[in-house]
């Protein structure tokens, strides 16, 4: 049994690890917009409150790059093999449903780990960021267990999305999101009002917590965070079971 | 026992009446062919002995048992109507999967045998022509070693010599003493392979038999005017219904 999950993690690994358009999407990019943002200031501050850019946006792309990988391998891969009849034969299967999703949990885990190691290397290396082994880990720990809401997120979308519509359905989530959380740029430079929308987002949460960590200034307790992301979690769990139970009855009932 | 079975099985999206009291069984060893046109119902009866979809009202059984149960998952395999599957794995890859979902499954090399693709097991599945997909789709059904297989409308659009080569697997499966129900719109596709041709017509079974019994039927020479001369007798009825 346990060889089924194990396979099937590998399987998918291997697929996503082959497709150009997501290694480019996933990795390439937050590392490129750490280079041209991140390391090009280098260790200047956008503002004396604010730590040097390149530490900064190491905790802010570490969160972009991580809701990538999720987003694109729960919502662009659900809804392309729901849309295009791949899942209906494993569901015909005797594979264990449950299988099919850790795997892609599993994989998120796996990119989100190698995006954010070639991250903090760039950080470490170019960056000249400078930190104790115990706050890089926290930093890690914090951004991989930050992509669980983003895989519920994501499951939505491939509950809802077709499979030619799905990509740029978590476009258009994924990059405004991000921007609106202060990913891209330091929160304390968008307008006002974006500033005060931001706790809608579970993004802009993920991005506090991560800040939080590398001591830089953060608004609210590291633990409302935490509580948040956990709520977003349910929420958009809640949401994708709905979803999914609705489109089954339509396509499958 | 028959190894599948449906009993008065009607099925209903929303106000279309996809099938309309089917009543079809299937022996052991026995290829049956359900034959009809787009749209008759074919897909939504393989569907419901997949367990993908439930009947709304009549009952479905494979093996006796419920058709989304484990003891049937385990024993059946299906070749679906699948647009695309993921393209950046390898042959091999696909097959060792799927074969590790069942408790026991043939040997690899005996998998890519009985599917006709040795030679190519290490190439990546979106690099494979159009038969080849379909046979690696055929390997995927097999793999499990299963006792019954569903193989729905399995060679279209594939050209005649690839067509040829799946049925040579189909047959071979057969000859094993496994059983098969296969949905076509191909004629000459239910005579080669079927021992039992069913017709299915807007969502009812409108003749049964054997392929030389239903030729009879049209009083014809072939089997095409056999099929024509059944589905204009069976029209006055769909409208009485309609």
């Amino acid at each position: 049994m346990s060889r089924i999950y194990f396979l099937e993690a590998k399987t998918e690994f291997l697929k996503l690890m082959r497709m150009r358009a997501y290694v480019v999407f996933t990795i390439l990019f937050p590392l490129m917009f750490y280079c041209f943002f991140g390391l090009a200031m280098g260790t200047q501050s956008a503002n004396p409150s604010l730590p040097p850019m390149a530490r900064y946006l190491l905790a802010t792309y570490g969160a972009f790059a991580v809701m990538g990988v999720t987003l694109y391998a729960f919502g662009v891969g659900v809804a392309v093999e729901r849309g295009l009849g791949w899942l209906q034969l494993k569901r015909a299967s005797p594979m264990p449903p449950a299988a099919y999703f850790f795997a892609k949990f599993a994989v998120s885990l796996a990119f989100s780990a190698i995006v954010l190691a070639l991250l903090f290397g760039l950080g470490a290396v170019f960056g000249g960021v400078r930190m104790p082994v115990s706050q890089w880990l926290a930093l890690y720990g914090t951004l991989m267990a930050g992509g669980t809401p983003f895989c519920a997120l994501g499951l939505i979308i491939g509950s809802l999305a077709g499979p030619n519509s799905a990509s740029p359905a978590v476009n258009l989530i994924y990059m405004p999101m991000s921007i609106c959380s202060g990913l891209w740029v330091p929160l304390q430079f968008l307008p006002r009002i974006m500033q005060n929308a931001a706790p809608l987002l579970p993004s802009y949460h993920l991005a506090q917590l991560a800040l939080a960590v590398l001591h830089a200034p953060t608004q609210g307790a590291a633990l409302e965070h935490v509580q948040a992301l956990a709520g977003f979690t349910c929420l958009f769990a809640g949401i994708a079971w709905f979803a999914n139970s609705r489109e089954s009855e339509k396509m499958y009932g | 026992m028959p190894v599948a079975e449906l009993q008065y099985v009607t099925k209903n999206y929303g106000p279309v009446r996809a099938l309309q009291g089917i009543s079809l069984a299937i022996e052991p060893g026995e290829i049956v062919a359900l034959l009809g046109p787009n749209g008759a119902g074919k897909t939504t009866a393989v569907r419901i002995l997949l367990g993908l979809a439930e009947p709304t009202t009549g009952r479905a059984a494979v093996f006796g048992h419920h058709p989304a149960s484990q003891f049937a998952r385990v024993r059946r395999g299906a070749v679906l109507q699948v647009a695309k599957v993921p393209e950046t794995l390898r042959v091999r890859e696909h097959i060792e999967l799927f074969s590790a979902y069942y408790p026991s499954p043939l040997p690899l090399a005996q998998t890519i045998q009985a599917a006709g693709l040795k030679g190519i097991e290490n190439r990546l599945f979106g690099e494979l022509s159009g038969g080849q997909k379909q046979r690696v789709l055929f390997a995927l059904a097999i793999c499990g070693n299963p006792q019954l297989l569903f193989l729905d409308e399995p060679t279209v659009g594939l050209d005649v010599e690839a067509r040829r080569g799946l049925w040579r697997g189909i047959r071979a499966f057969a000859a094993r003493g496994g059983s098969v129900l296969l949905t076509t719109h191909y004629l000459e596709e239910a005579d080669a392979l079927a021992s039992r041709i069913a017709v299915i017509a807007q969502g009812r079974i409108v003749a049964q038999g054997s392929p030389a019994e239903i030729k009879q039927r049209g009083s014809a020479a072939g089997l095409e005017d056999a099929f024509l001369a059944i589905m204009n007798e069976s029209e006055p009825s769909l409208e009485e219904v309609l």
